[in-house]
């Protein structure tokens, strides 16, 4: 039973981490909106106050520092300046690691845990001579907490749980418990709203506690004790000594934490686990997993920085109904069809219906469609680290600039990018970005940027990753590619060709072998990664400006608009997002241009005719009988053509059948459909089309690189 | 041949237990088989649609409801002529590694029941193909039917493909 405790749990840190790491992100760029520190604050408490409850003692040590020091921070004490961001970035990132440490096992750095201790003590300790901090949540179990002598006081404490308390799972007496730490505790069960026994309702709250608490510390702390219920319950505190300076701390904490409703965190009980008798231990460490569920839609009402309340599926029941879906509009097709073929004369009403049926099946596949589909962005707020920890291995300043983190894109495929985008910004920041010093001679910010942004882009997904650098070494590629016999001696290669070297196998060009790059695994890995989601990876340099490299992926399992047309008997189906215009040709239109190039005239501009039934291999390319009909394509390169058809039948949604499995990768075929006939046709991919039609300039440079590797 | 027989008849009830079954078919006048186990379902060929630049003896992919399934020519593949194919013919769903894939044979013949040692090793003979596809051979009414060895028909051309 605690090994799926202990999975939820890890779960949630995960969340957590990501939202601390937005955070953290966000403060960074400036943010330091009170509420975004809390935000970050709460996330780490969360995994303390988990981390506490499966004895994950190192984690809730550290946790604890890095809490305390946000405290600090969320009460004004601490000023938010770069060096400390710098130390809470590092902290946040050795404390995912920890979490991964305390779930995957292994261990961790002591001399780098030690550092990042000491850093955040410092921050501690400068402050504890003057002031006090809370210790919320109590603290871990081998955290001594400083704590400033104060004089004893007597609360008077009302505390009337609401039903919805209850039903969050907490209970009362861990309250009282927790409370009972901070000093003697008398109290006092008034059951004056008790009704009779006829009338009580079985799940509302009737009884209500009147406490009266000796202790030495703040009120703030018995306001901690009380903060996982508040607004749950109707608590009344007043003290004997205090006046309105409490009153007032009062109302900052109350600020400070928003509204009532959100610190209703999903650990709640963990706190007073530590201290909490041999007894209940048991039945407080299966809490809070209950809690999580229970606690987060309320603590969503009022909470818009917070983790929108999620569903946890098995991804193969997603699937399932993908699948399902899939077949639904297929069979919708084949209906209409036969619906088309039948003999009758009016059929207005059921074509009505059969609409409406469509729209229907579109819904619904929109809708599963998206369960699939995540936004990049913890796949980018996970990067940011990468480049940190990357230039601080390297001795260099680079920042990752982020973009289009809301770009949603395919669970898989998320899943699948994060290890060749880390390798390209691993790259970008080792071979990339120049020395400080360096960047300050060409006249460049002493921090180099790297920009990581994602956006969709006809039909496909554009990752891009954007460095300021010092671009591809050119003369120096060229000669390792030759040194390692990957190409021979006089090959002539354009620019891009030899940008496009650093994917061959084998290729490195770490002059020494630094931590970060230069282990031998090349770009080809990256290469391959991205091949194998289906897409293609670009990379384009400006020697002194920088490189780009740009990854084009299928937005996979998708159904796509596309345009059915016939070629060589065959139907086939383009993708819509790829055509820009569709034109029937004639003679005139057509111009010759050399041996065996032909230019489309539209307008007066003139575009490459690239026919698709020779580039399929379907029909001889005799160039005597030029098919009628024109897509106008472009290309992810902005470069124009012409795909040559037989004829446009309909345009129509159609599912994507991966052929992965199937047969393996033919060129210029994307995947296949199933149409409303019950056949099959292929989805063609345009830009290989063009790449693998004997017009086309790209075709060349291909072969000739092959060739090149090939010799 | 007689002596079988008689062991048949006497040992009717170990027989039942051992034997498998096996489907023959024909590929290019030639008799083939494949254990029943094997063998999803059989259906009429019907066209399929081209993959392009497939080799010789990829037929296509056809739609099993709903699933993209590949269609292997046999008769190519196991490098005798390339069968016309008609409505005559017969598709054979097959799995492989749980993918479905078909075949593309002349005709289904029948359902042969014989004991595993009947199973004949295939002879050497010069062909690399035909060692490769051919798991053995069944004496069946005086006429040679050959089991198809399904991993080595599916997987090796499927790399000169990708």
């Amino acid at each position: 039973m605690s090994g799926s405790i202990q999975d939820t749990f890890f779960e949630e840190c995960e969340e957590l981490l990501e939202a601390m790491d937005e955070g953290l992100t966000a403060v960074e760029g400036g943010d330091h909106d009170p509420e975004v520190v809390n935000a970050i604050f709460r996330a780490v408490h969360s995994i303390k106050g988990g981390a506490g409850a499966f004895g994950l003692d190192e984690l809730v040590a550290f946790a604890h520092k890095f809490e305390t020091v946000f405290d600090e921070v969320r009460a004004n004490r601490l000023q938010l300046d770069p060096k400390l961001i710098q130390l809470l970035l590092r902290s946040s990132d050795h404390l995912s690691d920890l979490v991964s440490v305390a779930r995957d096992g292994g261990s961790t750095d002591e001399e780098h845990n030690a550092v990042l201790i000491a850093g955040l003590e410092e921050y501690i300790g400068e402050e504890e001579e003057d002031l006090t901090f809370e210790p919320m949540g109590l603290g871990g179990p081998s955290v001594p907490l400083p704590i400033e002598e104060e004089s004893e006081k007597t609360y008077e404490i009302r505390f009337h749980p609401l039903k919805e308390m209850f039903g969050t799972g907490n209970e009362p007496f861990f309250l009282f418990q927790a409370l009972s730490e901070l000093g003697p505790l008398k109290v006092v069960l008034d059951e004056s709203e008790l009704p009779g026994f006829d009338s009580m309702a079985m799940d509302e709250s009737y009884l209500a506690w009147n406490m009266t608490l000796t202790t030495k510390e703040p009120k703030s702390s018995v306001e901690a004790v009380f903060e996982f219920v508040e607004g749950l319950c109707e608590l009344e505190i007043s003290s004997d000594t205090d006046g309105e300076d409490e009153a007032a701390a009062l109302a900052a904490l109350n600020a400070a934490f928003g509204s009532p409703g959100d610190s209703t965190e999903p650990e709640t009980p963990v706190p007073f686990d530590a201290p909490a008798p041999a007894e209940v231990a048991p039945v407080v460490s299966s809490e809070p997993t209950e809690k999580v569920e229970a606690a987060k839609p309320e603590s969503n009402k009022s909470e818009q920085r917070g983790p929108k309340p999620t569903l946890r599926v098995d991804l193969e029941r997603v699937d399932r109904l993908i699948n399902a879906v899939g077949e639904l509009i297929i069979n919708h097709s084949m209906l209409a069809q036969q619906i088309a073929n039948l003999d009758v004369a009016d059929l207005r009403d059921v074509e009505t219906e059969l609409e409406g049926f469509k729209n229907l099946a579109r819904d619904i596949q929109e809708g599963v469609m998206s369960i699939r589909a995540q936004p990049v962005k913890p796949l980018f707020q996970r990067m940011a680290r990468i480049v940190r920890e990357a230039s601080s291995a390297t001795q260099k300043s680079a920042k990752l600039v982020t973009e289009g983190e809301n770009t949603e894109v395919d669970k898989t495929v998320i899943e699948r990018l994060s290890d060749p985008l880390t390798h390209i910004l691993r790259n970008a920041v080792d071979h990339g970005v120049e020395k400080p010093e360096a960047r300050e001679e060409a006249g460049k910010n002493r921090i180099g940027t790297i920009r990581l942004s994602a956006s969709h882009r006809s039909g496909s997904v554009c990752i891009e990753i954007r460095d300021d650098g010092a671009g591809v070494n050119r003369p120096r590629v060229k000669q390792i590619a030759i040194e390692k016999g990957l190409i021979p001696e006089n090959a002539e290669l354009t620019d891009s060709e030899i940008d496009n070297l650093l994917f061959l196998p084998g290729f490195s060009t770490a002059k020494e072998v630094s931590n970060l790059s230069g282990r031998g695994v090349g770009m080809d890995v990256v290469k391959n990664a991205v091949s194998a989601l289906g897409g293609r990876i670009n990379i384009s340099s400006t020697p002194g400006k920088g490189s780009t490299f740009t990854i084009i992926l299928p937005l996979t399992l998708a159904v796509m608009d596309g345009m059915v047309v016939s070629v060589a008997d065959q139907t086939m189906v383009v993708p819509i997002t790829s055509i820009i215009e569709t034109m029937r040709g004639s003679d005139e239109m057509i111009n010759s241009l050399g041996a065996d190039g032909t230019l489309l005239s539209i307008r007066g501009n003139f575009v490459p005719i690239c026919d698709v039934a020779g580039a399929l291999g379907l029909r001889k390319p005799d160039g005597d009988q030029p098919p009628g009909v024109y897509l106008l394509v472009e290309t992810e390169t902005g470069q124009r053509s012409a795909l040559a058809v037989d004829d446009i039948h309909d345009q129509r949604q159609v599912v994507i059948k991966s052929l992965d499995g199937v047969c393996g990768n033919i060129p210029g075929v994307a995947a296949a459909t199933i149409l409303g006939d019950g056949k099959i046709a292929m989805i063609l991919d345009p830009e290989s089309i063009i790449a693998a039609s004997p017009t086309s300039a790209t075709f060349d440079t291909e072969r000739r690189m092959s060739n090149a590797i090939a010799s | 041949m007689q002596s079988q027989a008689e062991v048949k008849i006497g040992d009717q009830e170990v027989k039942h237990a051992q034997q498998s079954e096996f489907v023959s078919f024909t590929v290019a006048g030639q008799a083939f088989c494949l254990k029943i186990t094997q063998i999803r379902e059989i259906r009429r060929w019907s066209p399929v649609t081209i993959l392009p630049h497939a080799p010789v003896d990829v037929l296509g992919v056809m739609n099993l409801r709903g699933a993209v399934i590949p269609i292997y020519d046999l008769s190519a593949r196991f490098g005798l002529q390339q069968t016309e194919a008609s409505e005559r013919n017969v598709v054979i769903v097959v799995a492989v590694d749980g993918k479905p894939v078909g075949l593309l044979a002349e005709s289904v013949s029948e359902i042969i029941s014989i004991n595993p040692e009947e199973i004949q090793d295939t002879p050497q003979v010069d062909s690399r193909h035909t060692m490769e596809y051919i798991q053995g051979i069944i004496s069946h009414d005086d006429t040679m039917v050959r089991i198809i060895n399904l991993d080595a028909v599916i997987s090796v051309p499927e790399q000169g493909l990708s």
